[in-house]
């Protein structure tokens, strides 16, 4: 690095100035390359062998014992009809809800927070702003400690809910689906003879459209409860930079609050919304601290993830390949969701029918 | 918003508004409660004793007041060692991310050299690979390199990350080059250049890899989950996650579960309010549009 300052320059030259450039860049750059190569890239790779062999953990996957299986770890958790493409099954079910649920939750509740901070004058922004943000800070493990404890059978949440009457149920020790629950309280307790023979991956409709269960509940409000801040702040930074003439014009137009949100905050912040959606989506797909800590998938695993699933397939069972070709698809899916919502959201021209909205009364 | 003068509406309805106000403040005050509550009854119940937790679960106020918990957890358990490696790894992870960070943040943003523009787009790819995907990877390499189980293999894979490199690069970016060029004039090497010159204008984005290190590493438990498995390098996620399922303990254990969860959020709850208005404001800075 030195020789740069040492080397003969040819004064008044700029390629002179700017000689050992090259050689700089290429080693500022190294240690980062170095390490996100050995710990990304060269561990994909890896993973991308172990998923197509038969290793069971033993010894180097490299070595020359361990053989090509094709895709037999793929066949064997998404059509193989046994124990493992149930699993994966459930965990899709699961993962399925808790993104349904939470992704919509988490971005309603961060606009409405962020809209409400905005409204206040200024002298409780600052206190408001803190007290939705500092869940985000903290970790995982610790909210979900705080997270078995609120909602154990005799916690908090029971106690408050008993205020008005409601008997609590056991959060976490709860396997039943949310949806068939409701079902059960109409008197359907069943499923008809169509949704309860067929199925997909080894899980029946009538289970996959059973509902998250009330252990994962606990779980998708927890989600809520700790992004919701994070993502306040996106909202609110958006926000500011919608300027109060705009407002002010419609307004004077006689636009209501209710109008108002609707036909101006919300367009204008659509690349915020877009923004929260999408980390929002990628982030629903990765539970596995929560798990991990709280139930190990546990009731009747009903909190299984595709996450957790791969982690205990691999280090639980050994089933090295099979964990790692759960980790590949839920890749796959990650990436699949990403693009449908961006063609979901994608820029488009204003339909006929909203055009026609903006043009003056006469010429309709 | 509502503040606005000179609407043609306000004059009509000011008691609307009034009313529109109080309901404002009332809805903030009861969902900031929300959110606050339970961290109250997180630091309340890490002082009651077992039976008290279990019987008054929502009250503030321990009685008796216990310290129990918290004697378990410093006199009688690994709890000190566990708060310990994970001081170590966040420290040696931050120390590293702001160099190495920065480092390649200005290599990407200032040097012009072949093949950067390539680097730059794998630095993106590997932004978008979910981590929850890399947890076999990762072990996989950890242990042909025969640094599983040891602080090497705790460190050395969290000690750069492709989004502080993407901040310092666009941090750079906006920075104008008349400075640099001056001292290159004068013959100052790139790397003093870099250390002496640039780096003391970064400290604003320093300021945000740092926090996002810190915060990052000493909340991260997976990489340690596949990394290590002696009981000498557990860190308190790892700790306290095993606390939660139930080893070490008979019974409920809250009022020593949560105590445990309450003094790991202390750090990150100190950086947070130290570094408030900077978080806030970094926040809002990365995604203007």
């Amino acid at each position: 690095m030195t020789a740069t300052a040492t080397a003969p320059r040819r004064a008044g030259s700029p390629r002179g100035i700017r000689r050992g450039e090259a050689r700089a860049g290429w080693v500022f750059i190294l240690p980062v390359i170095i390490i996100l190569g050995v710990f990304m890239l060269v561990p994909v790779l890896m993973a991308v062998w172990v998923s197509v062999s038969d290793w069971q953990g033993r010894g180097s996957p490299l070595s020359s014992s361990v053989g090509f299986v094709g895709l037999e770890n793929y066949a064997a958790v998404t059509t193989g009809g046994g124990l493992a493409e149930r699993n994966f099954g459930i965990a899709l079910r699961n993962n399925a809800w808790y993104v349904l649920l939470v992704v919509p939750l988490q971005t309603a509740l961060s606009l409405l927070l962020a809209v409400l901070v905005n409204r206040a004058v200024m002298r409780g922004r600052g206190f408001f702003r803190t007290a939705f943000y500092f869940p985000s800070v903290t970790s995982t493990v610790a909210i979900t400690v705080l997270w078995l404890f609120l909602f154990s059978s005799s916690g908090v949440i029971n106690e408050v809910l008993s205020w008005i009457g409601i008997n609590g149920p056991n959060w976490f020790n709860d396997p039943s689906g949310v949806v068939q629950n409701l079902l059960a309280s109409i008197g359907v307790t069943s499923g008809p003879d169509a949704l309860t023979e067929g199925g997909f991956l080894g899980v029946s409709w009538w289970d996959w459209i059973g509902g998250p269960s009330v252990a994962m509940s606990a779980f998708i409000l927890m989600a809520v409860f700790t992004t919701s801040g994070t993502f306040m702040l996106l909202f609110l930074a958006g926000l500011q930079n919608i300027g109060a003439d705009t407002y002010e014009a419609a307004m004077v137009d006689g636009a209501n609050a209710w109008q108002r949100f609707w036909r101006i905050t919300l367009p204008q912040l659509r690349p915020t919304l877009f923004t929260v959606l999408t980390l929002g989506l990628i982030g629903c797909w990765q539970v596995f601290d929560q798990i991990y800590t709280g139930t190990q998938g546990a009731p009747s695993k009903t909190t299984l993830t595709p996450a957790y699933l791969s982690y205990q397939a691999a280090f639980g069972s050994q089933e090295w390949g099979q964990g790692a070709a759960i980790a590949f698809i839920l890749f796959a899916i990650i990436v699949f969701f990403t693009l449908v919502q961006r063609w979901v959201l994608r820029d488009r021209p204003v339909s006929r029918r909203r055009a026609r909205a903006y043009q003056p009364k006469g010429t309709r | 918003m509502s503040a606005i003068t000179s609407t043609p509406g306000r004059r009509r309805l000011p008691s609307r508004l009034l009313t529109g106000q109080l309901f404002l403040y009332a809805l903030l005050v009861l969902l900031a409660l929300a959110y606050i509550f339970p961290f109250l009854v997180q630091v309340a119940t890490s002082f009651k004793t077992e039976a008290d937790a279990a019987a008054n679960p929502i009250s503030l106020v321990p009685s008796p007041w216990s310290w129990a918990a918290y004697e378990r957890l410093f006199v009688n358990s690994d709890f000190p060692r566990w708060f310990a490696n994970s001081a170590i790894v966040t420290v040696a992870v931050t120390t590293g991310r702001v160099f190495f960070d920065s480092l390649a943040g200005y290599a990407l943003a200032r040097l012009r050299f072949r093949g950067r523009s390539i680097v730059f787009a794998a630095v993106v790819a590997v932004m978008a690979v979910p981590t929850v995907v890399l947890l076999i990877p990762k072990f996989l390499v950890i242990n042909q390199l025969g640094i599983y189980d040891s602080y090497a293999g705790m460190i050395l894979p969290l000690l750069v990350d492709a989004a502080g490199v993407f901040i310092m690069k666009n941090f750079f970016e906006s920075i104008p080059a008349s400075v640099e060029e001056q001292a290159r004039i004068d013959g100052a090497g790139t790397f003093r250049i870099f250390w002496s010159v640039v780096l003391p204008m970064a400290r604003p984005a320093l300021i945000t890899i740092v926090i996002l290190s810190f915060q990052g590493s000493w909340n991260e438990l997976s990489h340690f989950i596949v990394s290590t498995q002696s009981p000498e390098l557990t860190t308190l996620t790892k700790g306290v996650a095993s606390l939660a399922s139930g080893q070490l303990s008979q019974g409920t254990q809250y009022p020593l579960k949560l105590a445990a969860a309450a003094i790991m959020t202390v750090p990150v709850a100190v950086m947070f309010f130290i570094f408030q208005r900077r978080i806030m404001n970094t926040t809002e800075g990365a995604v203007k549009e």
